[in-house]
């Protein structure tokens, strides 16, 4: 393939909507509230709208009649560079409104930065997309003041999703080969000079949420380079059900 | 940003509406970004609302099909930027969003003020009062959020500000 760093580069930033659109989305039906549910499943279609553009411009770059639902349905669990953080499980609200939070802070940082990309179609995309992740992030910003500022039962649950996924935010800011090449070209966004924003964002928000900040400097990480969590393969087994079971299946 | 449409093809597009909101059509929703016959074939460009509005791929097909009938071929292209923005719905858009029962979007800082809950400014659409509250963020679709009448008790959808 020609633009490989590009097509891998779109992939690690693409991956990421898609698993946890994903992830959310098991929500549709099974929310805390008909508000949530509905909250969690819009959210989820925004980011596979956002998904779809990208794979639509990976699939154009590696040409070979390759489409988006190749790209989305038909790989590896190794070949998703996902970060760790977004896959793992809902487990209770309070985890996955922590891990939409830890994920929305860190994505409209990214986005922010992805409009001086000196590629056109992934400006047109991150000013798509910057609209939408602001009502995401200020979502889930809610409710992480309002759970952890609320009774004793929300607030020890925030905390313990806060606790337990903290693990997974370093890896947010890691590089891979991909992300140095284009960065170099002007293309990518230098994710290692969000991280102070980005910790600054969510601590400020930890502490008005009366939630103490872990102290932790063990970090989780792999997901970029395909190493996964145990949750991947089993979300992955859900999703492409369907595409392995009645091969070029379209509605 | 005016639309580059063709006047001949305006009749014709003013018949297609957004499937999700049938009392509007795609002109007034500022989805269609130009309509010009070029060599004998109607190229139309749209622009999505959402990233993931599921009702791009009808809009795309019903526009086909009605300039087919009225005897053009035509080509359908998505285009994302300059990204789609809630300003671009007419003033006879937003009449028809209201007499739909659906709140017409306000200007960007009142609808910040609105969503976060420290200002009642959305009227509502049944009776005309702004002693209205937001019930969610996020509503029947991407692009509405839920909303209920404090004094005539009414639940109503609003069309989110997007800019």
């Amino acid at each position: 393939m020609k633009n490989e760093n590009l097509y891998n580069y779109i992939l690690g930033v693409a991956d990421n909507s898609l698993i946890l659109g994903q992830r959310i989305g098991e929500l549709c039906g099974h929310g805390p509230s008909l508000e949530t549910d509905i909250a969690c499943t819009n959210v989820s279609l925004d980011l596979f709208g956002q998904v779809r553009s990208y794979y639509q411009y990976a699939a154009e770059i590696a040409g070979e009649g390759k489409t988006e639902d190749d790209i989305a349905f038909l790989r590896r669990e190794r070949e998703y560079k996902n970060v760790l953080l977004v896959e793992q499980p809902n487990t209770d609200f309070a985890y996955t409104i922590v891990r939409q939070f830890l994920f929305d802070v860190y994505h409209l940082l990214f986005l922010q930065e992805l409009q001086n990309s000196t590629d056109e179609t992934l400006v047109a995309i991150a000013k798509k997309s910057i609209k939408e992740v602001s009502y995401h992030e200020r979502f889930s910003t809610d409710w992480i003041k309002r759970l952890g500022d609320g009774t004793e039962v929300s607030h020890q649950k925030i905390q313990e999703a806060i606790n337990n996924l903290w693990t997974y935010t370093d890896e947010l800011f890691h590089q891979t080969n991909a992300d140095k090449a284009m960065v170099a070209a002007g293309i990518g966004v230098d994710v290692t000079a969000l991280k102070d924003a980005y910790y600054a964002k969510v601590n400020s928000v930890l502490e008005i949420a009366t939630i103490a900040i872990p102290e932790s400097k063990w970090f989780q990480k792999g997901g970029k380079v395909g190493v996964h969590t145990e949750h991947l393969g089993f979300m992955l087994s859900d999703m492409q059900y369907m595409q392995r079971t009645y091969p070029g299946m379209e509605w | 940003m005016v639309p580059q449409i063709d006047k001949e093809l305006h009749p014709i597009l003013a018949q297609v509406s957004d499937p999700e909101i049938p009392v509007l059509s795609i002109l007034e929703m500022g989805v269609v970004r130009a309509a010009q016959i070029i060599n004998g074939i109607v190229e139309v460009i749209i622009t999505p609302t959402y990233s993931g509005c599921p009702a791009m791929d009808v809009i795309g097909d019903d526009i086909k099909k009605i300039l087919k009938e009225n005897g053009y071929d035509a080509n359908v292209k998505l285009v994302l930027s300059p990204a789609w923005t809630t300003d671009w719905i007419t003033e006879k858009g937003r009449k028809a969003l209201l007499d739909y029962g659906i709140a017409p979007p306000l200007e960007a800082e009142a609808d910040k003020d609105v969503l976060l809950g420290s200002k009642k400014l959305v009227g509502c659409p049944q009776c005309g009062s702004t002693n209205t509250k937001m019930v969610s963020q996020f509503g029947s679709t991407a692009c509405k959020a839920f909303f209920q009448c404090e004094d005539c008790l009414e639940p109503f959808d609003y069309f989110k500000c997007l800019k």
